[in-house]
């Protein structure tokens, strides 16, 4: 049995939050997906708003306190992540801008990500495509196609009920989808491993492998 | 083991005071401090070097000549010298000059300056960073032991039969740190050349130390220097010392605070637990100094950063004292007890060159006209 690692970023900042509510849904939805397809599944919900203040301490002094570390190598060294922001202003709010401002550029290349958002109305949905998707493209990350957002009436019982479980059970299904394409991640990868040897660099030969 | 102070030469506002030096005042500070040091019985003095504001030692060379000429026995050096926007040729020239007036008293650090504006007013490139490195210490290291040089890079102008003057003092060169924070590669090119490793070990976990100096440990016997243990490791360090701890802590927290580094950022406390900054009593800091040893191994040289952050002159004077008195010489005597016999000390001048094989006098006499090259006879 393969056993993935699922990692799921949730930026928001009121308790209880209707952001981790969806983040919720989403991770349960993957995480059932890839159980019936035969995976073991390990989940790590992160609630940014308990690491606010050392996100901003990590972009003033350069490196990220023991407990913000530990957030962010569970997070690059998943299988797939699930990254779930407000809408504020018409982008992600600030907090998870900041968050994904500190992972080193290069730790996401390739990661399957499942983008989710909630806001106070639906004409702010398209912020997941105008903001968010952007945002790992940079990161060179893959997006799966479908993108979550969750209005207030996606809540209720209203006429959109069911609307939004079948679209996070598409978004699930891909993003399952695209875990299951590559390999199990071997965790973070390592900032300080040397990758070169001297004569390489120096430019004389090929150099030799380094151990 | 050498203890010694390093300085990054910043012109800051005093927060206490709302008083901000001026630059002359600063540059006489800088000097009071290594005439200091020397008084207080530390080994080593090294400057920072910069090209912006609100900085002031740009001419590291200048600085550590005069000090030279007014102390004994402390030894000169750096932290760092750019080896990327500077010229090899001019700090070939510049630090044997340097090295002959102090008698031998010198040493350097090499470091890449981290300031992306600086590079462009040097007609350089912070992308090309590390090739820079690379590349400009090769030409640096062959200029110190070649009298005539034919070299062609992508950085500089070429060179055809070209010595550097003045020659080394005695036929050695002076012995060379690499510093770096966090990038392996150039823990591997002092591990290559056999050089010294520093790692400023201030204002980041320890665990970016422990990385880099495992991986030049590792490499430096891979390139047969010696064995893991005998390479050549330099640590920072950042300490601020009252006899009562809750006084440090007290007078400290608003230099902490609004210092230009982490300011604003996190605690005292909560920067205190997360990097090696130790405020507190002499005996706090020899017993976090002590458990450096433990995450690197035995090292050679441990220098502290004393004077930055608008801290007056007063105050470090008497931070000086406090180290000079009270922490070094214990310090000195417990590393030296937990240090097995061959792991070596830091490099002296001495040292090199009895490692040398004894002084030679290395001046380039005389240059052919015609061909340019020195006659074989006359470089000795």
């Amino acid at each position: 049995m393969t056993r993935r690692t699922l990692a799921v970023v949730s930026a928001g900042l009121s308790q209880p939050s209707s952001t981790r509510l969806l983040a919720d849904q989403l991770a349960a939805a993957t995480r059932d997906e890839l159980v019936r397809r035969g995976s073991e599944v390990e989940l790590h919900v992160v609630d940014l708003r308990e690491y606010a203040h050392d996100v901003v301490n990590n972009m003033l002094t350069g490196f990220a306190p023991a407990a913000l570390r530990e957030v962010i190598d569970t997070v690059t060294g998943a299988d797939g992540l699930i990254a779930v922001t407000p809408i504020f202003s018409a982008s992600y709010n600030g907090l998870f801008k900041s968050f994904f401002d500190v992972l080193d550029s290069e730790s996401m290349v390739d990661r399957p990500v499942l983008i989710g958002a909630t806001g106070g109305t639906a004409r702010h949905s398209l912020a997941l495509e105008h903001a968010v998707r952007p945002m790992f493209a940079y990161l060179r990350s893959v997006v799966v196609p479908t993108a979550v957002f969750a209005a207030p009436e996606d809540w209720s019982d209203g006429t959109a009920d069911g609307a939004l479980r079948a679209r996070i059970r598409r978004a699930a299904g891909e993003l399952a989808d695209q875990i299951e394409r590559r390999p199990p991640a071997t965790g973070p990868a390592d900032p300080f491993a040397l990758t070169t040897d001297f004569l390489q660099m120096l430019g004389r030969g090929d150099g030799e492998a380094v151990s | 083991m050498q203890f010694g102070i390093f300085t990054v030469g910043d012109v800051t506002v005093d927060p206490t005071t709302g008083r901000e030096p001026t630059e002359h005042e600063r540059i006489k500070a800088m000097v009071a401090i290594a005439l200091k040091a020397e008084e207080v019985g530390l080994d080593v003095f090294a400057t920072g070097e910069h090209h912006n504001p609100p900085f002031v030692p740009s001419s590291p060379t200048t600085m550590l000549g005069y000090i030279a000429a007014r102390t004994e026995r402390l030894l000169l050096s750096t932290a760092t010298t750019l080896i990327t926007t500077n010229d090899p040729v001019k700090i070939a020239e510049d630090y044997a000059m340097l090295q002959h007036l102090s008698d031998g008293r010198v040493d350097l650090m090499m470091g890449r300056g981290n300031t992306g504006p600086v590079y462009p007013w040097f007609g350089k490139d912070i992308r090309a960073g590390i090739p820079l490195a690379i590349e400009n210490y090769d030409l640096l290291h062959r200029l110190w032991r070649e009298d005539v040089v034919d070299w062609k890079g992508k950085y500089r102008t070429p060179l055809q039969s070209f010595t550097s003057t003045p020659r080394p003092l005695d036929g050695v060169p002076p012995f060379v740190w690499h510093g770096s924070i966090r990038s392996p590669e150039i823990a591997e090119q002092a591990a290559y050349y056999g050089d010294g490793f520093f790692a400023n070990h201030i204002f980041w976990p320890k665990e970016h130390t422990q990385r880099m100096i495992a991986l030049y440990r590792q490499r430096y016997a891979h390139y047969g220097h010696g064995s893991a243990d005998q390479a050549i490791v330099g640590l920072g360090g950042q300490v601020f010392m009252r006899r009562n701890s809750q006084d440090a802590v007290r007078e400290f927290r608003p230099y902490f605070d609004n210092a230009p580094v982490y300011g604003h950022g996190p605690s005292l406390e909560e920067f205190t637990r997360e990097t090696p900054l130790t405020v507190g009593s002499p005996q706090q800091v020899i017993d976090r100094t002590l458990g450096f040893r433990e995450y690197v191994g035995d090292y050679q040289r441990q220098l502290f950063l004393m004077d930055h952050a608008g801290l007056p002159l007063k105050t470090v004077l008497e931070q000086l004292d406090l180290l000079g008195e009270e922490v070094v010489p214990v310090l000195r005597k417990e590393f030296a007890a937990l240090r097995p016999a061959h792991v070596p000390a830091a490099p002296t001048h001495a040292s090199l060159v009895v490692a040398a094989g004894g002084a030679t006098d290395s001046t380039v006499h005389a240059v052919d006209d015609v061909t340019g090259k020195a006659p074989e006879g006359a470089t000795r």
